[in-house]
């Protein structure tokens, strides 16, 4: 009987790494075939021969302006979004996680953080649009135009609130789990030892959380730098961020003189998400000392 | 328990009920205004000002006929991929992580990188290589829109993987494994009768993610000229942007009332928390 387990623990081995096939068949199918040919497009010209000219279009002013510019906006929406989103999930800690204020801030939240994109351009015109219930609220109230300087909301600078708008509640979604997973007898431990709530929180809480907090932060650049749906339905002219491009290149052929530039700006926003990617692993990487 | 801190639910420094309301207040009252908005707008009556339900009225009346009827085929496009894609989350991805995790802990790091890995892959750059792909998956499975499924599972993959995987590494699960199976228990016991339940949280937050994310879904459909809720909205919004944001509204209502049902449904009951609170007392001697 035992010999037979040990044999069949070998066997039962590789049952088990067959379990690992459909998923890393669908993987393959779904997500590395389509990346590679996404990316190969930009080395090669319309005739398929090889050529780092694309490319090399990476260093125009114009597509620099707008990687900077995808830049701020997702660096900015991200910063606010976490922070307001983690002030949100502390406000969350005490209530019961199956009660009503709960599920209904959860559902909102799944709503808002995905469910928004061309909606949510709709809207923000609604709101701040020229004809908006805010704008035409503070022209008539306080005399003040918040267009006064012409109209930003369709420009660069009227994509922040709009996206601080599910910014925020991809926060709630992505850190509430882990300001959950706190133990209660960490506390314990802490009172125990004579601490106070402060010294909880600045020596327990915070440095427990804050990978995951950095993680959420990262998650939140992410999502905002490669946020396409609402920018598309407010920003009728230009392509001021980089996904705008995207598109532009995709429908010209020939935009600033290049082909295929689609395959080169995917290549330039794959980089900086590499980076991205690259300091969220390290973080999870600390993360796991905390969960050993 | 009593030195020096509270367990509010279980959770130890709670805020008080006063700086919650505040907070969820604030935050609720800010969150509120574009929505308020959107209501305003749709009840505006005419150059003269004032306000009125006649765009409601005239767009129920209508019963969805001519330029509306597509909003509807396209809300069933949706709802059906969204269906598709949580059966992806369930089925492909949580197994695997879960095998990963117990049996295959030198993959984790393999498994989060390719998880995480569309994320650093925005919808706009991906639809480009899924062109080709798609044009394989029309000759196999027909060009029917709900294989925008398997492009949707990879979308949702990071938001899925990170709810299930925080709600993970907060259970010891090759602890609970062990004991199941010393107690006796297979491995479907284990997966769906200790693992699932504990993993709950999480899978059901993946899920919500999932839902949310095709239902809200644009840039592949339109790129792919398939039709779903987004791309029927835009068309919709060119003819009559009142009656955009009307559907707009009824939309968001739509996915909210369906995130709570979804929520609700895996609310469990109150008998069932004894038992949670007995699996994380581990490691007393």
């Amino acid at each position: 009987m035992k010999s037979g387990r040990l044999l069949s623990s070998r066997v039962r081995e590789r049952a088990a790494a067959f379990g690992l096939l459909p998923f890393a068949a669908y993987i393959l199918l779904f997500l590395a075939v389509p990346t590679l040919i996404a990316l190969g497009t930009g080395f090669f010209d319309n005739t398929g021969a090889f050529t780092l000219s694309t490319v090399a279009a990476l260093g125009n002013p114009v597509v620099l302006t707008t990687f900077f510019n995808s830049f701020w906006l997702s660096a900015l929406t991200a910063v606010v979004g976490a922070v307001v989103g983690a002030l949100a999930c502390y406000a969350l800690l005490g209530v019961r996680p199956e009660g009503p204020l709960r599920t209904t801030i959860d559902s909102l939240s799944g709503v808002l953080a995905q469910f928004g994109g061309v909606m949510l351009a709709f809207a923000f015109v609604a709101t701040i649009g020229i004809q908006g219930m805010i704008t035409v609220y503070l022209k008539d109230t306080f005399g003040f135009d918040i267009f006064e300087n012409g109209v930003w909301l369709y420009s660069t600078v009227g994509l922040i609130l709009p996206y601080i708008y599910f910014q925020v509640p991809l926060m709630i979604i992505t850190f509430m789990p882990a300001l959950q997973a706190l133990k209660p007898q960490w506390a314990e431990a802490n009172a125990t030892l004579g601490g106070t709530a402060g010294s909880y929180w600045l020596r327990i809480a915070f440095p427990v959380l804050a990978p995951s907090f950095i993680g959420s932060l990262l998650l939140l650049f992410a999502n905002a730098f490669s946020s396409y749906a609402t920018a598309a339905a407010l920003v009728s002219q230009g392509s001021q961020i980089v996904p705008l491009q995207i598109r532009a290149a995709l429908t010209s052929e020939t935009l600033l003189g290049r082909e295929n530039l689609a395959g080169a700006l995917a290549l330039g926003m794959i980089v900086v998400m590499a980076v991205v990617m690259v300091g969220y692993s390290a973080l999870q990487s600390r993360a796991a000392r905390w969960q050993q | 328990m009593s030195a020096g801190f509270t367990l509010t639910e279980g959770v130890a420094h709670a805020p008080t009920r006063t700086v919650r309301t505040v907070i969820l207040g604030l935050i609720g009252l800010v969150f509120a205004i574009p929505i308020v908005a959107m209501v305003e707008f749709t009840l505006r009556a005419g150059l003269v000002g004032g306000y009125n339900i006649d765009r409601w009225v005239a767009l129920f009346q209508s019963g969805f006929t001519g330029v509306y009827r597509p909003v509807l085929v396209a809300l069933g496009n949706s709802v059906a991929l969204a269906i598709g894609t949580v059966a992806i989350v369930l089925i492909l991805l949580v197994p695997t992580m879960l095998l990963v995790h117990i049996r295959f802990p030198r993959l984790r790091r393999l498994m989060e990188f390719v998880c995480i890995l569309p994320i650093s892959i925005p919808a706009i750059v991906l639809v480009v290589g899924l062109a080709p792909v798609y044009s394989v998956v029309a000759r196999l499975f027909g060009s029917g829109v709900w294989t925008l499924a398997f492009a949707y599972g990879v979308t949702v993959l990071p938001f899925a993987y990170r709810a299930i995987q925080s709600n993970l590494d907060g259970v010891d699960v090759t602890t609970l494994t062990e004991a199941a199976r010393t107690l006796g228990a297979g491995w479907g016991s284990v997966l769906l009768r200790v693992l699932v339940p504990n993993l709950r949280r999480g899978i059901l937050a993946g899920a919500f993610i999932a839902v949310a994310v095709v239902l809200g879904e644009f840039t592949i459909a339109s790129l792919l000229n398939r039709v779903n809720l987004q791309t029927a909205l835009v068309v919709v919004s060119k003819v009559d942007p009142y009656t955009a944001v009307i559907l707009s509204l009824l939309a968001l209502a739509f996915a909210f009332v369906l995130l709570l049902v979804i929520g609700r449904l895996g609310a469990p009951r109150s008998h069932t928390r004894a038992p949670r609170r007995r699996i994380t007392l581990k490691g007393t001697a």
